[in-house]
């Protein structure tokens, strides 16, 4: 056998499916610009110019590298192994979706699109999109749903700055879900001079490849650091899956090293026996928003809602190469409960002097249960992928805080 | 020949509509259809997430499902409709997720006992077709694609093959509810759509009105009406059936006569 077909970096086929998940479950008006999209972006992998101006973008726009820091005090705080942190939260607009967003945007542009639309759930992602069409001069729409509006409000009063036109959807529950939805209906409805920018890992093929790889620049930036600083390899790693795109971003430069550990940490909301996020511990495969893949539903496959403490895990499904690496086995899956990430949030704030955003906290506050685990030499990398800001509210309200 | 080649084979167009399953009285609105003339019942499967669909049929999909109209429940009324219509064509219509979540093979059997003779699936365009395609043909039950603005000459063959029964061409680049598309481009994408293909090709998406309907008749093998009628079962609860009576012969006195 050649190395190839021992890789777990090959996914997905040329169909799409990543084993049995993924592929393009969309309605055939939006099929052909699917394919569009994918020949788009077979040529741009293939252009050195496109990568150039991508890299250049990334380091004198987002800030990258980020930083690869070492948690001496919460290391010290909770008694194991070395906790280190890829500082995401310290990319331009203050998390990783900013990444994704300026590759897409790029490929919009090759394609020769002139406006741009996304969904959003914290508005983290809408934030980063309405930033890269501030910077490239194109107009933008964002679809979230009308119960996020009203509880991510800085967000949205951002995302209207940058220009943005906000429309608060209010099908369904009115959250990320429902947000997709319009943002789907949105688009079948302008297919010749519309871009979607999908914020995560998930979607019709070819977006878990495409966000994939221009959110693998984490990995693969601190794999080079990790080694450079320590001279190996981490032991584990570690990140929150809302749809997964942080994570996978991390996780995939590292899935040929076979002596890395990877964990990913879904959101357990109230517990997994009451409302919950964690598509993968409580869900089933079925297809929903153009892919196959783990969502929560009833025994009818109707969709059932999530909860969430953190809006941007706060959704029923899981990008498709998540579905395929859990049955595989190449990465391990928990869970946190909405409690336990409000505990990891403020033990990160009072260590280490940072902030987090409530999706990282959830990794946090796995990476706390692991780290007494393991030895004191062992390595622990978590992504840091989203700064607090824009969670103080709702961290208030859960304390019981008046502000 | 089988019930839905039968309601193509008449000397004139067929009109097709539309209703929510398990919104309002679904089987009198069912008989309102049939006794105003229709041709095709296309059955809705009700789903949380109805991407490709308008605020009408988003709001019948949630009417149902907040009643608790369960998989069962569809299946139920689409049997019930056979035993009362031993001989009017009926063609489920949802989306993927309900219909492969027990396999696919589970529900073309389901589907088969309770007399559907074919289906429509929104979200699943020829490329993914084995995963409800083959489970479908097995128990002869019509695969209806769709084709739309977008399919071009390159995808049109893809989208032909395993498709039976009639195509479905969705007039506009857009969801259900939307304004219809003006009729030469109809015409055209028909005709074209036709030298590709001998099965019926059926016309949907925007179609209100019996002048629109007969304008489309004139240039197609049937013509498609939905959120028209669901508007009606939502907006009239109870007395829905009257209403939906009223527009459906309407609707097919126009399509029947269209080409004079
Ligand atoms: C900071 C942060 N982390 C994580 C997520 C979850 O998304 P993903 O799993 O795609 O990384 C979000 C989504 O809004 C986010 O804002």
């Amino acid at each position: 056998m050649n190395t190839q077909a021992n890789s777990f970096r090959t996914q997905p086929d040329e169909r799409g499916h990543f084993g049995q998940y993924g592929g393009r479950y969309v309605a055939e008006t939006l099929m052909p610009l699917i394919l569009d999209l994918e020949k788009a972006y077979d040529e741009a992998k293939a252009d050195p110019a496109f990568h150039a101006q991508f890299d250049d973008l990334l380091e004198h726009y987002v800030g990258r590298p980020s930083p690869l820091y070492f948690a001496e005090r919460l290391t010290e705080a909770l008694g194991g192994a070395q906790i280190w942190f890829k500082r995401d939260e310290l990319n331009h607009t203050g998390a990783h979706k900013i990444n994704n967003c300026v590759g897409q945007i790029l490929l919009a542009m090759r394609m020769g699109k002139t406006r741009i639309i996304a969904e959003t759930g914290a508005g983290q992602h809408g934030v980063a999109t309405a930033t890269v069409c501030a910077r490239f001069g194109l107009p933008c729409t964002i679809f979230m749903g009308a119960t996020d509006v009203s509880r991510q409000q800085p967000n949205v009063f951002r995302m209207k700055l940058l220009g943005a036109e906000v429309v608060p959807v209010t099908s369904g529950a009115a959250t990320l879900k429902d947000a997709m939805n319009e943002a789907l209906r949105h688009w079948v409805a302008h297919v010749h001079d519309t871009f979607y920018i999908i914020g995560t890992a998930a979607g019709p093929h070819p977006y878990p490849e495409l966000v994939r790889d221009f959110q693998s620049v984490i990995g693969k930036e601190a794999r080079a650091q990790m080694l450079s600083r320590t001279g190996r390899l981490p032991d584990l790693l570690v990140a929150a899956i809302g749809g997964g795109s942080n994570a996978i971003g991390l996780f995939h430069p590292f899935l040929d090293d076979p002596e890395v550990k990877m964990l990913g940490v879904e959101a357990a909301g109230h517990g997994l026996d009451k409302e919950h996020a964690a598509s993968l511990a409580g869900g089933v495969p079925g297809v929903l928003h153009g892919n196959k893949t783990y969502l929560l539903q009833d025994e009818d496959g109707q969709i059932t809602e999530a909860h969430s403490i953190s809006a941007g895990l706060d959704y029923p499904g899981i990008g498709p190469e998540h579905a395929w690496l859990k049955d595989i086995g190449r990465v391990d899956y928990t869970s946190v409960t909405d409690d336990e990430a409000l505990e990891a949030f403020q033990l990160l704030c009072r260590t280490e002097g940072i902030i987090p955003a409530l999706e990282p906290s959830h990794a946090i506050a796995a990476v706390a249960k692991k780290a007494r685990e393991l030895p004191d030499d062992a390595i622990i990398l978590a992504n840091l992928c989203g700064r607090g800001d824009k969670d103080i509210f709702t961290v208030a309200d859960a304390l019981g805080v008046e502000m | 020949m089988t019930r839905l080649s039968n309601a193509f084979a008449k000397p004139h167009p067929a009109l097709v509509c539309f209703l929510t399953a398990g919104d309002g009285d679904t089987a009198a609105n069912l008989d309102a259809l049939v006794a105003g003339g229709a041709d095709v019942i296309e059955l809705g499967m009700p789903f949380t997430d109805p991407m490709a669909d308008g605020p009408a049929i988003q709001e019948a999909n949630l009417r149902s499902l907040s009643k608790g109209t369960t998989t069962r429940d569809v299946l139920l009324i689409a049997n019930e409709f056979r035993d009362r219509h031993p001989d009017v064509p009926l063609v489920l219509m949802g989306y993927a997720n309900p219909m492969i979540v027990r396999g696919p093979e589970w529900f073309a059997a389901e589907a088969k006992g309770a007399g559907v003779d074919g289906v429509i699936c929104v979200d699943i365009p020829p490329e993914e077709d084995p995963e409800l395609g083959p489970a479908l043909r097995a128990q002869g039950i019509d695969l209806i694609r769709l084709a739309t603005p977008t399919t071009d000459a390159a995808r049109l063959p893809a989208v032909l093959d395993g498709s039976s029964g009639f195509l479905y061409y969705v007039s506009v680049a857009g969801i259900t509810g939307m304004q219809q598309a003006a009729v030469d481009s109809i015409e055209a994408n028909v005709s074209r759509i036709k030298q590709s293909t001998d099965i019926p090709v059926a016309v949907g998406f925007g179609v209100r009105t019996p002048e629109q309907a007969a304008e489309i008749a004139k240039v197609s093998d049937g013509v498609v009406v939905g959120s028209a009628l669901v508007e009606l079962v939502g907006k009239h609860g109870e007395d829905a059936p009257a209403k939906i009576l009223e527009l459906t012969s309407a609707l097919a006195e126009a399509v029947h006569s269209a080409r004079g």
